[in-house]
């Protein structure tokens, strides 16, 4: 089941034996991982799939820290982060969220929230808050989006369109260096095209600064197009795991049937 | 006409003085969207302080900086109470607030009024004397003017540095914080702590003006904040760019002069608790049906989600 493209090479992420329930000792108690583990090498796009419920979103919030598994470790380039808070473990990942509100703040113009993110892991003390000197390698960076946000940047973001608010949260998420990059079904709250162009721009910025990713999507389409490893998620368990040939050799279709297959096994 | 201008001057001198305490509850109402109650024990704690030190012999300029001192520190229990212990924010402003009575008492020597007639204090020593020396009659209402353009500039300034935007990125987006790799919690303990510190630093300026602290100063110290910035800028968001700690000082003022109106015009000091609890409350309803003018930040994408 592990084809991991880059065998040989140590895991960037790696998450060992881990178990994590919901409502522990309640009626509505669900174990959701039980001796889970999950490897990303460094330079995987992994895209995942999965009905709700299967533990997408959660594997996602165990790496950031948003979650806390009951028991297993957790390691970033073999060192154990379980006991680092959320925002320690930030300061080397960059994260868009499904809420285009969530990345970025509303009542900060472009200029703030970027001036923001460029301090990103380092120390903030009373310096000027916007850097002069580097407004025009703001501007640069914004022309690159090509939505004229380059011309807006002392508008709030607040007044900006989900997608325009999406695509500078990209921008946000990847100003500085990090080691990995989470999207949590980032083009889910978008209208088809924002979501199309907030997608390319994606591939665009994983592409050109070689980040690895893990990408939560329900868009079966920019799974199987986008990315270089597949992994469908179903209570819990990695049900499909394919890197490279074997992730080019799935189609729309086959992952429609594996989905069918599974909710007729779920009674759905 | 001269009891007019005697009440004109009476409206701005106090509106000035509280104004200092509406700069503070901007940052942590507005800006951190944090209701702090701890405000009613530490504007009291400001006034004790001044008296205290005064009557000791301190330098009255350097009660201002102690004042304010013992203000951001009662605001740090407050976030520390909410943050690292995780209870309300009304709870743990509630908690400081009902502590601060007895270290009020505490730092007063037992009593709750501490006078310090005849001695020297801001308006009359260092460049309250200066003032004093050519506009005797109106250095109060002097030299709570620069304290409050000096305090003003100083937050604007503050408001413009790398920690400011960071505080107004957390009252605005705590996971924004939380995503550039700093603690949200912390922003909001500085924010407090500023908050509480220009509180403690009206009670103080107040205590000097009538020279004499009163542990009981700080009931309704809240509502009066509150009320001065929603006035302020519920009324002059509208007029184009003021800057938030302008509309708390011109709000503070306009409350001053509501209240000393009502006053005038014969309503019993009785009845003046209720009055203002009934402006906090007008002022909040204006400002709910005001709020649907403003965008509603990515509602209008998230509602599949």
């Amino acid at each position: 089941m592990k084809l991991d493209a880059a065998v040989g090479t140590a895991p960037l992420v790696s998450l060992e034996h881990i178990y994590k329930r919901f409502n522990p000792r309640s009626v509505n108690e669900t174990v959701l991982f039980q001796d889970f583990n999950f490897r990303i090498y460094p330079g995987q796009f992994v895209s995942i799939v999965g009905s709700n419920g299967s533990g997408k979103t959660t594997l996602l919030n165990l790496i950031c820290g948003s979650v806390i598994e009951d028991s297993g470790n957790i390691l970033i380039e073999g060192r154990k982060i379980n006991g680092d808070p959320e925002y320690l473990r930030a300061a080397r990942i960059g994260r868009v969220f499904q809420d285009p509100s969530k990345g970025t703040c509303a009542d900060l113009s472009i200029l703030e929230n970027m001036a923001l993110a460029d301090r990103k892991g380092k120390t903030f003390g009373l310096f000027p808050g916007i850097n002069r000197k580097r407004i025009d390698d703001y501007r640069a960076m914004l022309e690159q989006l090509r939505l004229g946000l380059e011309d807006k940047i002392h508008i709030p973001v607040g007044s900006l369109s989900g997608g325009q608010r999406q695509a500078l949260a990209m921008l946000i998420a990847t100003m500085t260096p990090i080691d990995l990059l989470v999207l949590d079904e980032h083009t889910a709250a978008l209208d088809p095209k924002s979501s199309d162009t907030v997608m390319e721009l994606t591939d665009q910025v994983v592409r050109s600064k070689g980040l690895t990713s893990i990408m939560v999507t329900h868009n079966l389409r920019y799974a199987v197009e986008y990315g270089n490893r597949l992994v469908m998620m179903h209570e819990g368990r990695a049900i499909i795991d394919a890197a490279g040939d074997a992730k080019a050799g799935y189609a729309i279709p086959d992952l429609l049937k594996i989905f069918n297959e599974i909710s007729i096994e779920c009674g759905n | 006409m001269g009891i007019a201008l005697s009440l004109t001057e009476n409206v701005l001198r106090e509106g000035f003085v509280y104004a200092l305490m509406a700069i503070g509850v901007f940052i942590t109402y507005k800006i951190l969207d944090f209701p702090d109650l701890s405000v009613d024990g530490t504007f009291p704690l400001g006034g004790v302080i001044a008296a205290a030190l005064i009557n000791a012999g301190a330098d009255p300029w350097l009660t201002l900086l102690i004042a304010f001192a013992g203000g951001a520190a009662a605001g740090a229990v407050t976030g520390l109470l909410h943050v690292r212990l995780r209870i309300t924010n009304l709870l743990s402003g509630i908690l400081v607030m009902t502590a601060l009575w007895s270290v009020n008492l505490i730092v007063a020597g037992g009593k709750a009024v501490v006078q310090f007639f005849n001695r020297p204090t801001i308006f009359s020593t260092g460049f309250g004397a200066l003032v004093s020396a050519s506009f005797y009659a109106q250095r109060k209402l002097i030299v709570a003017f620069v304290l409050v353009m000096a305090l003003k500039l100083i937050v604007d300034l503050f408001l413009t540095t790398r920690h400011g935007l960071l505080l107004r990125a957390c009252g605005n987006n705590a996971q924004f914080v939380v995503n550039l790799g700093k603690d949200p919690g912390t922003v909001k303990i500085v924010g407090l702590m500023i908050g509480n510190g220009c509180a403690a630093l009206a009670g103080c300026v107040l205590a000097q003006i009538s020279e004499n602290a009163d542990v009981n100063a700080g009931k309704g110290m809240v509502v009066m904040a509150l009320a001065a910035v929603i006035i302020g800028t519920s009324l002059f968001e509208r007029f184009g760019k003021f800057k938030g700690t302008t509309m708390a000082i011109f709000g503070a003022i306009l409350y001053k002069a509501a209240l000393q109106i009502a006053l005038s015009l014969g309503l019993p000091p009785n009845y003046l608790k209720l009055l203002m609890a009934a402006v906090l409350t007008l002022a909040l309803v204006s400002k709910e049906f005001g709020a649907n003018e403003r965008y509603v930040t990515g509602k209008e994408v998230t509602d599949e989600a």
